[in-house]
């Protein structure tokens, strides 16, 4: 059973005292928003194996939102934090880098604060990402692979 | 190919079982294909099986990082029905149903298809209302249902609790030429058919990655090496996600854990399926005379193929006020599988923004009755490039034009 700690009332609630409500840190797309924005906005979903915001509710508890980071492959959860912040504050970056060193967001997630020293190191794969995500359908001309650096381990 | 046959069947018997061959080649993969298909799940493989079947392209490898039919095909509760509400929906389901019907024969293979009957109770006016509507728009699609009335309820299914304090049974939608099928055999039938047109079929497999030029697809990366295609077709269900990163664009997909579970086998005690989706459950015997349970999906991503277990405790309080008989029957087995839901719970057989590219995923909780459809329609768009009468309306750009499938609302529940 999942279990996460409120950070308003400080309770560890198993997950049916909780109410799921999807991926966090969306950025509404705003009135001059052309269609596309809004699709991504309403239904294109990050969706990872590994690392996921999401927002969740102390439903039978005190009530109140609050967002989670959490890993979908193995239900690890890297901590959780206040709902009133449009980005998961640093020691979330901090708890999910130190149990996953070789995470990178996936389209659409936040990216950690400072990339400094490790986006560099791994600079291939960001580019290469950074482009995709671009609307236009045009992929890079003879993209990299992406490496497989989440999805390891897989259940069968 | 050595056909299977009851002549066959009495000649092995005389030569000790000698002479029965393996179904499908397992190769190593060639360095380059005309059509590479991700996933060896039901959907994969009917792709493979149409574009050799309907459109004479069999220079064609199916790539599967564990082993065929060990996704969702393998995992679910085998209910096959085509009582949709929406007409693109009836359409596709419909014809996979049809299909069906005659899939042992085309394929040489047994899978066990079982038109027992499928009905779904109605078990507040709201339902009831819903239903008949369903019934209404079925005969207007030519899909032959009906709504039948308690009585009947009963006198199809005796063990079913029709007079419940809180759900008592108000009718059921009813589709007589539903049932089930045996999901392995689908599976391994198609890959049977598929190796025997000369198709490869590579399982123990990853795709990592997925190589494009100038807008296209040229080949993707897999844990056995490079392998070069003309055009690729995404069919891997909860892994769509992982697979859209890898090509370079995104999907409105997110993936959930779906259970189901079977009990110990008893003596035969009911031989329709019945899902009941106001109470959440529903339940079938199969051959070996197990009950096969549906349970619930979790409410948050997940790729952990389990599943929360308080759903387990639902579903079955769901299915002993239904059928207060099984309050004593002990589980076997629960597992989960992943399953691929979209906003409008409406499957994607899509072009993608990278060119030869192209998906068949979101059938989320629903897709083992829609795989001979679903692969006859996928075949068309990937031997064609454009997508036929069926794959249309299931496009990607629904969602930008507010297109929606809409069948959230016709079934709380879609099995
Ligand atoms: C518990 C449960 C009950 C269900 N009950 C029903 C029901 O009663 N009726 C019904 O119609 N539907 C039901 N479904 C839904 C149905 O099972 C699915 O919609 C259907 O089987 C999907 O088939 P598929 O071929 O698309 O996917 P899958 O069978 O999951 O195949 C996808 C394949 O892709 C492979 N793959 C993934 N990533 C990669 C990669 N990177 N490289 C290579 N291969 C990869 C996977 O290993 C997998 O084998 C149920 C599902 C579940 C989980
Ligand atoms: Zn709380």
């Amino acid at each position: 059973m999942l279990i996460l700690t409120c950070p308003y009332c400080g309770v560890a609630a198993d997950e049916t005292e909780l109410a799921p409500g999807g991926e966090a840190h969306l950025r509404r797309a705003g009135p001059a928003a052309g269609e596309a924005e809004f699709e991504a906005y309403m239904f294109h979903r990050a969706n990872p194996r590994g690392v996921h915001f999401e927002r969740w509710r102390h439903a039978f508890g005190c009530g109140k939102w609050f967002h989670a980071a959490r890993c979908t492959m193995t239900l690890e959860v890297f901590g959780t934090y206040s709902a009133q912040c449009t980005a998961p504050p640093a020691a979330i970056f901090k708890a999910i880098l130190a149990s996953r060193p070789d995470w990178t967001p996936t389209p659409g997630q936040p990216e950690p604060p400072k990339p400094a020293a490790r986006a560099r190191k791994s600079a291939a794969k960001p580019v290469a990402k950074g482009k995709a995500k671009a609307k236009t359908p045009t992929a890079p001309a003879a993209k990299p692979a992406k490496a497989d650096a989440k999805g390891k381990g897989d259940a069968t | 190919m050595r056909r299977y046959s009851a002549f066959a069947i009495a000649r092995e018997a005389l030569r000790f079982h000698k002479g029965w061959e393996r179904a499908w080649r397992s190769p190593e993969p060639k360095p380059r294909y005309d059509v590479v298909i991700v996933g060896a799940g039901g959907h994969g493989l009917a792709t493979a099986y149409y574009l050799g079947k309907n459109h004479g392209i069999t220079n064609v490898a199916v790539i599967e990082k564990g082993w065929l039919g060990g996704g969702n095909t393998g995992r679910n509760t085998t209910i096959i029905r085509s009582n949709y509400l929406q007409d693109p929906s009836a359409a596709i389901y419909e014809k996979a149903r049809s299909l069906y019907e005659t899939m042992s024969q085309d394929l040489n293979y047994n899978v066990m298809f079982s038109p027992r009957g499928v009905m779904m109770l109605a078990q507040t006016e709201h339902e009831k209302r819903g239903y008949l509507r369903t019934a209404h728009a079925n005969a207007l699609q030519g899909v032959a249902t009906e709504f039948i009335g308690p009585e009947r309820v009963k006198e199809l299914c005796p063990i079913i609790e029709t007079s419940g304090p809180r759900y008592p049974v108000l009718g059921a939608l009813w589709q007589p030429r539903g049932g089930t099928a045996r999901h392995d055999a689908v599976a391994w039938g198609y890959a049977r058919a598929c190796s025997d047109m000369g198709m490869d079929i590579i399982q123990q497999c990853a795709v990592t990655g997925v190589r494009s030029q100038d807008g296209k697809v040229v080949g993707v990366d897999t844990t056995k090496g490079p392998i070069d295609c003309g055009k690729l077709a995404l069919v891997v269900a909860g892994h769509s996600s992982a697979l859209a990163d890898m090509a370079g664009f995104r999907l409105p997909i997110e993936s959930v854990s779906l259970q189901a579970m079977v009990s110990e086998p008893i003596k035969p005690c009911m031989d329709v399926v019945v899902m009941a989706n106001t109470v959440h459950g529903y339940m079938s015997q199969s051959d070996k005379g197990e009950m096969v349970i549906g349970g619930g999906t979790d409410g948050f991503n997940n790729y952990t193929q389990r599943g929360s277990f308080h759903h387990i405790e639902e579903t079955v309080r769901a299915l002993v006020e239904t059928f207060p008989m099984i309050s004593r029957l002990k589980m076997l087995r629960q597992w989960g599988g992943i399953v691929d839901m979209t906003g409008d719970r409406s499957p994607l057989l899509s072009k993608t923004p990278l060119g030869n590219c192209f998906v068949n995923c979101g059938w989320g909780t629903g897709g083992f009755k829609a795989i001979p459809g679903s692969g006859w329609a996928m075949a068309e768009l990937v031997a064609r490039g454009e997508p036929g009468a069926l794959a249309a309306p299931f496009s990607i750009d629904r969602f930008r034009e507010g297109r929606f499938i809409d069948e959230s609302v016709a079934a709380g529940v879609a099995h």
